[in-house]
């Protein structure tokens, strides 16, 4: 075993238990901890494939800035407790059943389909994921959206400012809204 | 590595999000949940990326984590307002749609 393929094995190990940390514990804020985990073996897995830049730009964007909203959501709201109620064993249940259906029926889909990918390798050689190439594709053919995305994040700066406002209800209107 | 491998790995996180989503009752660990399946997408799309040696899907991560972000500021936004009115971000008390 090579050393890119122990590295492979452990960022993927590590990927799936800190995405069933995820799910699996009680306290929310364990929760975003195994969500920064997962997401640092990810970019792991890019820079295993040579993609630099998406491994900058995913501990940046996602574990720097994403998560730490979460965090200061939950504590915000005080939800750092382990009193949080859970669906019942039979929902529960069902979740699982339907998820890890999908997965077979997903998996069964790839392997019947014939994609012909049997020899392909995805190997860290090749520079299509540095700054350099990524920049030049962005800023060439990739423009317009570029442009429009800045114009997507006002509209989402505007629209949690508007949401996040305080509000004053008129009486009427909450009591309404408490029944 | 094989491209088979990458695909069983990006599908197992996207079916632990889907099944975190029908399991949790939480609003915050659900859209947790939304954001682990966006992120096995988006490490699906490098592999075919790598594969195809064509740079356009590495792009196409790049924008999906900039929709991911605004996505992020607006749904927390609507969570705490939510939890302001309630009191609460259980999604079985968040179901006045309904009604």
């Amino acid at each position: 075993m090579s050393l890119h393929e122990i590295l492979f094995w452990f960022l993927s190990a590590m990927a799936i238990g800190c995405a069933l940390g995820v799910i699996l514990s009680r306290n929310p804020v364990k929760s975003v901890l195994f969500l920064i985990a997962t997401f640092f073996a990810i970019s792991g897995h890019y820079v295993l494939m040579n993609a630099q830049f998406l491994a900058i730009v995913n501990i940046i964007v996602y574990a720097g800035a994403i998560m730490v909203l979460f965090l200061f959501v939950i504590m915000l709201m005080n939800l750092n407790a382990d009193a949080e109620p859970q669906k019942s064993r039979l929902v529960q249940f069902a979740a699982v059943l339907s998820g890890g259906a999908l997965f077979l029926v997903i998996i069964a889909a790839f392997t019947k389909a014939g994609l012909n990918i049997d020899g392909a390798a995805v190997d860290s050689s090749g520079e299509i994921g540095l700054i350099k190439n990524l920049g030049i594709a962005l800023f060439k053919d990739y423009v317009l959206p570029f442009e429009v995305s800045s114009v997507l994040f006002l509209s989402a700066m505007i629209g949690a400012m508007v949401l996040g406002k305080k509000e004053d209800v008129p009486n009427h209107l909450e009591s309404k809204i408490k029944n | 590595m094989p491209i088979q491998h990458y695909i069983f790995l990006s599908l197992a996180l996207f079916a632990i999000g889907i099944m975190g989503v029908l399991m949790r009752r939480n609003a915050i660990i659900v859209f947790m949940c939304i954001e682990l399946m966006l992120n096995a997408v988006n490490l699906l799309m490098v592999a075919f990326s790598k594969m195809n040696g064509n740079s356009d899907a590495q792009i196409f991560v790049f924008f999906i984590m900039v929709v991911a972000a605004a996505e992020v500021a607006v749904g927390l936004a609507i969570i705490v307002m939510m939890y302001r009115k309630v009191h609460s971000v259980d999604i079985n008390i968040l179901n006045r749609l309904k009604h």
